[in-house]
């Protein structure tokens, strides 16, 4: 029952975002400057006359309405025709379906691994609180959090590329390579997937420190060491678990920084997936493949969301006997 | 009530303990701020070389004493040249988050002191902003826009003006219940006066602070752009470019080129933020910003 109602409660937000986000992409394709047909003609526009140029704008539909041409589209959208890629001269669900594989790979490794080192690290910095150990951590992270991803992937590149030779610095596969093979592929992405769990850990473990030493202050906590439990007991069983509550939620509105991260460490480690390629087609202003990925990009937002007011109903029961505000 | 107050204390204690075990760190990080700025300044009445100097004689050069930063694979002085990208960069930075809080504190300053469902409608609207991800929406900005320092700035304003927004809303809404507002009401002042008068200058202070922890945000968004080639003009030196041009020298080992870019990103942005933090644990602790840097 309960879900249902997150459910429809999510869908109610979703939709009306979801419209204003597509209808918003098109209003700003239609107030750029920017001429996509003579874009696809390059230096041919120069010879071409004007109305073989209004032949290819009708045949686009660009000549159209706003609303009009925003209308077709959605249309289209709903039967899953997303439209043609201008610079690759391939369907866009063909490009996406390509990539999206290796973006999901990437990230969802990239996930694990944050997810383990951010606990293991923010609840031992929590739990030794002004150590030398909670020192070095909480002063990793928040310089972390200040340097842009893209340049600890370079940093990360010089050191383990370039200087000390152990891995690859960018792509799927050595360049030699013609199918891809499993060992190879590991390889390639180790740098990827270390440098995206590093730079959106830190938030992370900073959240789970800071949440742990809240709750280690509890008369509950207090009640558990009373009782006599072992230290580890307390920590694992009774402080971190409340500590996590607030965390899922967190979890899922953090998705947007994580669609951020994935874009730049695609970028500097030429890492063929959609992120990557969403820069390639904005370098070429391909409109049909960036309003594409945008839209799956809203989407994974409000796929995190919904996800993360689900687990909530089952990680806790007060929700559930509650329900949803 | 009691409870609360008294699990509280000892945080607070906590707090104080620790800025009186390290009573330099705010003070370095004014420094350094004020060091920056000066830099960035007074770069072109103090530099003696030209930033976009090529110079092929000295193409690469590592760190040295001519050459504190080194020079790039063109022969142009790193240092000089990264100066030069903080300065484009902050006044960028600058640019985006003042639009930003400006475009914000109207919007917040209207759902908090209209109520109702303008209120509502307008905070609806703001969580929609908050759902998308924000560079991603700042690179369709800038690709349909062609690359250019307004671009830029618009992009980082339009994705960014939702947190002024939340917190003056959110501070209006305290306003409106003090008892001098009540007092401006049945003294017969109108809702204009009221916002001129009690509301902004209540607001002055927060809205400082906004904006000085937006700028290194921003100054974020306009080297990512930069890097990924969308955002300034290329042969413009900015940090972002910079770094982008210094990872085919990063490849075949020049590091500097690369790594004193992006210190001079990360540095400034722990300062501001440490003094930041700062100003809001002696202000008021209670107030915790939004911003997360």
């Amino acid at each position: 029952m309960t879900w249902a109602r997150i459910v429809l409660w999510r869908l109610a937000f979703a939709v009306p975002l979801l419209l204003a986000v597509t209808f918003g992409m098109f209003a700003l394709a239609k107030a750029s400057p920017f001429d996509p047909v003579r874009q696809y003609l390059g230096e041919r526009a120069m010879v071409t006359g004007p109305e073989v140029m209004a032949e290819i704008r009708a045949n686009w539909g660009l000549d159209r309405p706003l609303l009009e041409q925003y209308t077709t589209w959605l249309g289209n959208l709903l039967t899953g025709e997303l439209g043609d890629s201008r610079s690759m001269r391939l369907p866009v669900a063909q490009v996406i379906g390509e990539r999206l594989g290796w973006t999901l790979l990437v990230v969802g490794c990239a996930l694990v691994v944050m997810l383990a080192a951010g606990l293991t690290l923010g609840t031992l910095a929590a739990w030794r609180r002004d150590s030398w150990l909670d020192r070095l951590v909480t002063g990793t992270a928040f310089t972390n959090e200040a340097a842009p991803v893209f340049w600890t992937g370079l940093l990360a590149i010089w050191v383990f590329s370039v200087t000390l030779g152990w891995l690859p610095a960018g792509g799927l596969t050595d360049a030699a390579a013609t199918t891809v093979t499993l060992p190879d592929l590991a390889r390639h992405m180790v740098l990827p997937v270390l440098v995206l769990a590093f730079s959106q850990s830190s938030w992370l473990l900073l959240f789970v420190r800071e949440s742990v030493i809240g709750v280690l202050r509890e008369d509950f906590v207090t009640g558990a060491r009373a009782r006599g439990l072992r230290e580890r007991t307390v920590l694992l069983r009774h402080a971190l678990r409340s500590a996590l509550l607030p965390f899922i939620t967190i979890m899922g509105a953090r998705v947007p920084e994580l669609v951020t991260g994935a874009i730049l460490v695609e970028s500097v480690f030429s890492w063929p997936g959609v992120a990557e390629t969403t820069i390639k087609a904005a370098l070429a202003v391909d409109f049909p493949l960036l309003a594409a990925l945008t839209l799956l990009a809203t989407l994974a937002v409000v796929a995190g969301n919904l996800l993360a007011d689900l687990a909530y109903t089952v990680a806790d029961p007060r929700v559930r006997v509650l329900g949803v505000s | 009530m009691t409870l609360e107050r008294s699990s509280r204390r000892p945080r607070r204690a906590g707090v104080r303990r620790a800025g009186v075990r390290r009573p330099g760190r705010h003070r370095l990080a004014l420094v350094t701020v004020v060091v920056l700025v000066l830099a960035v300044v007074l770069v072109p009445l103090l530099a003696r070389l030209d930033q976009q100097l090529v110079d092929l004689r000295s193409a690469g050069l590592p760190p040295s004493l001519a050459h504190p930063f080194g020079t790039d694979e063109v022969g142009r002085d790193v240092l000089l040249r990264s100066i030069y990208g903080l300065r484009v960069s902050l006044l960028v930075g600058l640019a985006a988050a003042v639009v930003s809080v400006v475009v914000g504190g109207l919007v917040g300053l209207a759902a908090g002191a209209a109520g109702g469902p303008l209120d509502r409608l307008l905070m609806r609207v703001v969580d929609g902003f908050n759902a998308l991800p924000h560079l991603l929406f700042g690179v369709f900005i800038v690709a349909l826009f062609a690359p250019s320092a307004t671009a830029v700035v618009v992009s980082v304003a339009v994705t960014h003006w939702t947190t002024a927004a939340r917190i003056v809303r959110s501070e209006v809404l305290s306003l409106r219940g003090r008892p001098f507002v009540d007092a401006a009401v049945s003294g017969g002042s109108g809702r204009l006066r009221i916002v001129v008068r009690h509301f902004l200058p209540n607001l002055a202070p927060h809205l400082l602070l906004a904006t000085v922890l937006m700028i290194p945000h921003a100054i974020w968004h306009e080297t990512a752009l930069s890097f990924l080639g969308l955002g300034m003009p290329p042969h413009l030196a900015s940090l972002g470019n910079m770094i982008n041009d210094g990872q085919r020298s990063l490849l075949v080992g020049d590091w500097w080129s690369s790594l004193f870019p992006g210190l001079l990103i990360l540095v400034p942005t722990l300062a501001v933020s440490s003094l930041a933090q700062h100003v809001r644990d002696r202000a008021n602790p209670r107030w915790r910003s939004e911003l997360n840097l």
